[in-house]
């Protein structure tokens, strides 16, 4: 464990680290974890790696919603509009004759390049009404999309290039590319949250005034996660389009995708890296169970995210992070008084009444 | 001729979009919450108007004289219960609730009445229309949806700028601490505020079910119409309202005489260039941007 140590007044000092568990527990599960995940279409049936493979596009999605809400503040209810964005530059790429597994990069950046105007005009408003515009946004977007005949006009249009795999080969390349762009999203999103502008993001997620008035450029790191927003749910659009071959506008601009990733985020933690994935999880879990009883999954998942909100606002896994003090992939910082007393930081008030000197921080 | 008659077309369902968005302005202004549940809301009003008044031996034309009340007081229990609840988190915790309940209602709506399309029944009168000349066309539903919109409009603006309560509603949303200081009870006057933004997007609602068929997911389709009237006439301004839901109206209407696909586009399009080059819109005060 790395630790620093910074000086504070006459006090003593402080030492900051990153986890207060040892990294060992995750170094040791991640490529095991990482390595089942990798290898499950060719072992379970297809129709679980058809689940798991909706589950990562879920999880990418709802990660990249809350970058935006959990951690710079912006509710958006208008990601709809680069996941069908992603999935149509996916589709025009293939109609192009690329390979359409090569086109997901593509897609990530065309869906970047659009966000860089649309967040100048969404940014002319805040709160609320940031948050309807970016639906007006999405629902120009399909509108657009809807009249280009090329693209298939209203009624969809078939994605190419897929047609030489047989359908197993079909079902498992797709799962890897939505593996592959969920491990990329998840661990990118925390070294992205580990780095100079995830401190600015986390000083935003817990104080915005306190953020500006330390000299945070707020605005900047807003515009950054909106536009890497922006391309992570272009990449999902294009996982999609690929996984269910036909693009059709109605279907991949649904404001649908945006309740899921709001729910999910709610639900799971935001704020949180782990957060989106549990409430994948417990997502999946719940649309699995109820799938026969048609919409109700998401008025229960919707009830549920409303209490949640009022009731439990950390989510699941933050209520677990406050009670154990675990973090799977941390990417916030430890602060404690005096570097050699406290071996078992997590057993605060022993060693707090032992060690630490007055005005000394917690964690 | 043509043209004069979209024009008048996109005046008349203006004034549509002005009554569905005043409670959402009302509510912004006074409460600082922007309802994402606004629309559905309005879709609910008109589904009891359909399923409930049948049982009451009243013709859906007077639906209104019951539902309305009826969406006041749930405004007000709404209000005091989840949306205060809510605003005590942060504004943040207001979007999060009031767009998890508009899905929630959605669905349920779709769960219980299936997503077939509904109307009001208003008989013989919907069909009826005024023609001053050949071309010119209005029917009698739309110009007394106008005429009720702005009678809403001006009925509003004298009891915000006449009435006691108006004048605590106004003091609310300047200064929620000075005017809980002063001995007003800021939450009742909340209370107030959102009975009155419920009252008239149940009437919107009521009034849209006369006009068209709606379905569940109407409600997100309005809302969106509703806040771009608001953000193209200027944010807390109500008569800036009524000018953007008509100048909304127009823009649909000769996006429509060019290519029906393109009615909402027209719209969206002029919505997006009022924000890129007057984000006040046309008689707003600079409230509410970054």
């Amino acid at each position: 464990m790395k630790r620093s140590e910074v000086t504070i007044g006459r006090s003593g000092t402080v030492s900051v680290r990153r986890s207060l568990r040892s990294p060992l527990y995750t170094l040791i599960s991640a490529p095991i974890v990482v390595g089942l995940l990798t290898v499950a279409p060719w072992v379970l049936p297809a129709q679980f790696s058809t689940t798991l493979t909706n589950f990562y596009i879920l999880v990418i999605m709802a990660t990249m919603w809350n970058l935006l809400a959990g951690y710079a503040g912006m509710v958006s209810i208008g990601q709809q509009a680069f996941v069908g964005l992603g999935a149509y530059a996916t589709l025009y790429f293939a109609l192009k004759g690329i390979n359409p597994f090569v086109t997901i990069p593509l897609a990530v950046l065309v869906c970047g390049l659009i966000a860089v105007p649309v967040n100048y005009l969404l940014f002319r408003l805040r709160g609320g009404y940031f948050s309807i515009a970016t639906w007006v946004v999405a629902d120009t977007a399909l509108l657009v999309v809807g009249t280009v005949a090329v693209l298939g006009g209203g009624t969809g249009r078939l994605m190419p290039g897929l047609q030489n795999l047989s359908p197993a080969q079909t079902a498992h390349y797709s799962y890897l590319a939505a593996w592959l762009v969920a491990l990329v999203v998840v661990f990118g999103t925390s070294l992205l949250l580990r780095s100079r502008l995830g401190l600015v993001l986390s000083s935003i997620r817990d104080n915005e005034v306190a953020a500006r008035s330390s000299g945070a450029n707020v605005r900047a790191a807003r515009r950054t996660v909106f536009i890497i927003a922006a391309a992570g749910c272009g990449a999902a659009g294009a996982v999609l389009t690929i996984s269910q071959p036909f693009v059709q506008p109605t279907s991949v601009f649904s404001l649908q995708w945006a309740a899921e990733m709001l729910f999910v985020s709610m639900i799971g933690g935001l704020g949180t890296i782990e957060g989106p994935i549990v409430g994948s999880i417990i997502f999946f879990a719940l649309q699995q169970s109820l799938q026969q009883q048609g919409a109700w999954y998401l008025v229960i998942f919707g009830s549920v995210a409303v209490v949640v909100a009022l009731w439990q606002p950390r989510g699941i896994w933050g209520a677990v992070r406050d009670r154990f003090h675990a973090e799977i992939l941390p990417v916030g910082h430890w602060v404690e008084a005096s570097p050699t007393a406290r071996r078992r930081p997590w057993r605060r008030r022993a060693t707090e009444r032992s060690t630490a000197p007055s005005g000394a921080p917690g964690a | 001729m043509t043209w004069t008659n979209v024009v008048i077309q996109g005046v008349l369902i203006g004034g549509f979009y002005a009554l569905f968005a005043c409670g959402l302005s009302l509510m912004f202004g006074v409460l600082k919450v922007i309802n994402l549940a606004h629309g559905d809301i309005a879709v609910v009003a008109a589904y009891v108007a359909v399923f409930l008044t049948p049982h009451l031996h009243l013709p859906e034309v007077w639906a209104f004289l019951v539902v309305v009340p009826l969406f006041g007081l749930i405004g007000y229990l709404v209000q005091r219960t989840l949306i205060q609840k809510s605003i005590d988190r942060d504004p943040f915790t207001t979007l999060l609730v009031t767009f998890g309940l508009s899905v929630v209602i959605e669905n349920l709506l779709l769960e219980i009445y299936s997503a077939n399309g509904q109307v009001v029944n208003i008989g013989s009168l919907i069909s009826q229309s005024w023609h001053p000349t050949s071309i010119v066309y209005i029917s009698y539903v739309s110009l007394t949806v106008l005429g009720v919109a702005v009678l809403v409009l001006a009925l509003l603006q004298l009891f915000l700028s006449r009435t006691g309560m108006g004048r605590l509603i106004r003091a609310v949303a300047d200064d929620r601490e000075a005017a809980q200081l002063s001995g007003a009870n800021y939450r009742h006057v909340f209370g107030i505020a959102a009975a009155i933004a419920f009252a008239t997007v149940a009437l919107a609602g009521i009034a849209y079910g006369m006009m068209t068929q709606f379905a569940p997911t109407s409600g997100g389709v309005n809302l969106l119409f509703a806040f771009e009237a608001v953000v193209i006439g200027g944010i807390g301004s109500l008569w800036g309202t009524l000018v953007g839901g008509i100048a909304l109206g127009v823009a649909q209407q000769i996006g429509a005489h060019i290519n029906p696909q393109y009615q909402i586009l027209a719209g969206n399009l002029l919505f997006l260039l009022v924000l890129a080059v007057r984000p006040q819109g046309l008689f707003g005060k600079k409230t509410a941007f970054a």
